[in-house]
């Protein structure tokens, strides 16, 4: 095996077999399943208690609005509302209605525990209807019930973009924006984290002085390379095992409390408008959706962005002395990352505009901001721009952390200042 | 033959000079030590052997050809700084560094066995080196430079962190090795070792060679002409004035004289034998110890 090789295997197991590695791996995806089916367990739960109304209605004409169904019983009673309140126990609460609704009349529900939106607004909806109904009713037009439901017209925008072949795609904005802030979040986290990751791991050979020895048989930059290297596939796997354990996990988790799965999607961030265009409507517009074009930019940009933080990270852990001094020289790092994140926000609301397309040439940025615009559609001289600016730019970051790395990790008991760093540039 | 050559090596740092204009040459199948004081130069010479560093100017030749990289990273490396993966099993990182000096994973496995055994260490195999002491883990690292047999070994301070049963572990380790046929280049403090071990030295200071060559040449040439001698009489008149100590042991009496103007050696014995009976006579050469003092405090 390759030296190189051993060094990545070496990254790749010490870090794989880590209880803390894997208490993550695999605890984080029964969280992510959790957070999907437990709000829609207890949903569920909710579903089947019935609501015990209590309805005193004053005015005498609402009998025939308050229809009780499988979760919502009405109860007429004639009594004022301390009487109704002691006689009946476990109530939702006591709805009352002073009057006629379409003149002084007001409807209350009182209750022992705040009332639920949903009853409220169940509430609301048929009392409405039903005074609407009396009122079309009294107009005594013959027919004019046909006439306005004849009226009634709901406009609603469907948009549809030109692929490269010219042929009409229907998209949907909402879901354009969500799997761009999803990528463009995996990819700052990773950068993040394993960035981070390839920092401390390089500290910690200073530190342990076990560096020397290991240059005495590899190129620092082979040693470097093989860490970046190695802690990227260490990212990969975990991001992999995520996925594939929060699938099977959710999966499992809403068939076995009897939840279909498509409820699962319904419920997840779609937006309402989207809702209603029906499931079908969605799977069209996903489908409509590039994801092989799409899988394939993310990877360029993960690996893109990857790379030319990590090179960066690593020579900023072969400068310092010890962990705690990492947060000085990390901060010109870590700017344009937070940086990244926010400019990605403000451009999915306008995804051509000039902050989204100078952020998404610019190599610090554009692995995150150019994720969040590719679903909107790019031009392809754009992407190909700044796929290039990104790939000349890690090969120059990597070249110069390399540089410092070989001078600073041998640098024992000597305060770092950033002339010195810009020295060793030129060793 | 000789198998490494350093040849006028100049490096500059920013501010200092650390080499100027280095020149040594280690014949094969001897052991070479490299002295001097904290900062004199010693490990950016080391460094500048093991392409770590780069000179600014002169070179590194390893039997009479311009160093390539392969070479130098067959050399055995023992640094000053040295330490190894906290985190990590004993037996792994062995087998780690063991693989990245080129071993297969079988011969790996079997050399490290053997210097497990001969070192008594098996047991330490499945243990995290964070649990070792810092001789423990000297000795894994001693193990873990040698076990590729290479050609050039190179140790700065190997017997540092050693107690003294073990230094001499070390010690005779080295002394093996040479047996073999291992050139080896040694930096150490420790002087005692540097008479028992070295052949050649170069003794660095301020960036500068300042004393270089075989062991017994330099200490004969750095003679304060001090003689011990013990005889059951007393000094010849002729020897009295340069009389510096004497002492009665038993029946007999201890002198040290120290030889002045153009008296031989032999003609300093026969003044002595014509007056009493010589019981011992010994020319007391100066220690390594005292001539590193006496060049570095010169040179200052």
């Amino acid at each position: 095996m390759s030296k190189i090789g051993l060094i990545i295997e070496r990254e790749y197991k010490t870090r794989v077999l880590k209880k803390s590695f894997l208490l993550l791996t695999f605890l984080s995806p029964i969280l992510f399943a959790a957070l999907i089916a437990v709000p829609l367990w207890l949903s569920r739960l909710d579903a089947d208690t019935t609501k015990e109304i209590v309805v005193i209605d004053r005015s005498g004409l609402y009998a025939d609005a308050l229809p009780s169904d499988d979760i919502y019983h009405f109860t007429f009673v004639d009594a004022d509302l301390n009487q109704a309140r002691s006689s009946y126990g476990s109530l939702t609460g006591i709805l009352l209605i002073t009057g006629r609704l379409d003149q002084d009349g007001t409807a209350m529900v009182y209750s022992e525990n705040q009332i639920d939106m949903e009853t409220k607004s169940h509430i609301e909806r048929l009392l409405g209807d039903y005074v609407e109904q009396q009122k079309i009713n009294a107009y005594n037009i013959p027919d004019l019930q046909k006439i306005l439901e004849d009226t009634q017209t709901r406009v609603s925008v469907s948009t549809i973009r030109w692929n490269e072949k010219g042929e009409e795609q229907k998209g949907s904005s909402e879901l354009a924006l969500i799997i761009g802030m999803v990528t463009a979040m995996i990819i700052y986290m990773f950068i993040v984290m394993y960035g981070g990751q390839v920092m401390s791991g390089v500290v910690q050979e200073k530190t342990s002085r076990i560096v020397e020895v290991i240059v005495s048989s590899v190129k620092p930059f082979q040693l470097m390379m093989g860490k970046i290297v190695g802690i990227a596939l260490v990212g990969l796997t975990q991001v992999f095992l995520w996925v594939i354990l929060t699938l099977i996990l959710s999966v499992a988790a809403t068939t076995l409390m009897g939840i279909e799965p498509s409820a699962a999607v319904e419920a997840q961030a779609i937006p309402q408008s989207t809702m209603d265009q029906g499931m079908s409507e969605i799977y069209s517009m996903l489908a409509g959706f590039n994801f092989v074009e799409m899988l394939i930019y993310f990877i360029c940009y993960f690996l893109g962005g990857y790379l030319l933080y990590a090179s960066l990270f690593a020579a900023v852990g072969s400068a310092v002395e010890n962990e705690t001094d990492t947060q000085q020289f990390s901060l010109p790092l870590t700017i344009p990352i937070i940086f990244a994140i926010y400019a990605a926000i403000y451009s999915a609301q306008n995804p051509d505009g000039p902050l989204a397309f100078w952020c998404s040439l610019i190599p610090f940025t554009s692995p995150v901001v150019m994720m969040v615009r590719l679903p909107f559609g790019v031009p392809f001289w754009q992407i190909a721009l700044s796929i290039g600016i990104l790939v000349l730019s890690f090969v120059l970051t990597t070249w110069m952390a390399g540089k410092i790395y070989r001078t600073g990790i041998l640098m024992y008991g000597k305060k770092v200042t950033w002339a010195e760093l810009w020295k060793w540039l030129k060793y | 033959m000789d198998i490494l050559q350093v040849e006028n090596v100049v490096k500059q740092y920013a501010g200092h000079r650390a080499l100027d204009d280095v020149s040594l040459t280690v014949p094969q199948g001897t052991i070479y030590g490299l002295l001097g004081p904290n900062g004199a130069g010693k490990t950016t010479l080391i460094r500048i052997i093991n392409g770590i560093t780069a000179p600014d100017s002169g070179q590194v030749l390893l039997k009479g050809q311009r160093i390539t990289m392969e070479e130098v990273l067959r050399i055995g490396y023992l640094p000053e700084e040295r330490g190894l993966y906290k985190k990590m099993k004993v037996g792994e990182q062995a087998m780690f560094l063991a693989r990245l000096k080129g071993l297969s994973t079988a011969d790996a496995k079997k050399t490290l066995k053997y210097w497990f055994e001969k070192f008594g260490i098996q047991d330490w195999w499945n243990k995290k080196v964070e649990e070792l002491s810092k001789g423990m883990a000297q000795k894994v690292q001693f193990i873990t430079t040698i076990l590729h047999k290479p050609e050039l070994l190179i140790l700065d301070e190997p017997f540092s962190g050693f107690d003294p049963v073990n230094a001499e572990l070390i010690k005779n380790e080295i002394l093996n090795l040479k047996a073999e046929g291992t050139t080896i280049v040694l930096s150490t403090h420790n002087m005692a070792s540097v008479e028992e071990l070295c052949d050649n030295i170069s003794l660095v200071n301020k960036s500068h060679i300042v004393l270089q060559g075989n062991v017994e040449e330099i200490r004969r040439t750095h003679t304060t002409h001090t003689f011990r001698l013990l005889t059951d009489g007393h000094l010849p008149a002729e020897l009295q004035g340069m009389a510096i100590t004497s002492v009665k042991e038993g029946r007999l009496n201890e002198y040290l004289v120290r030889k002045a103007g153009e008296l031989s050696n032999n003609q300093l014995l026969k003044i002595l034998m014509d007056e009493c009976n010589v019981v011992g006579f010994e020319e007391m050469l100066p220690t390594m110890n005292e001539i590193f003092i006496n060049t570095v405090s010169q040179n200052a």
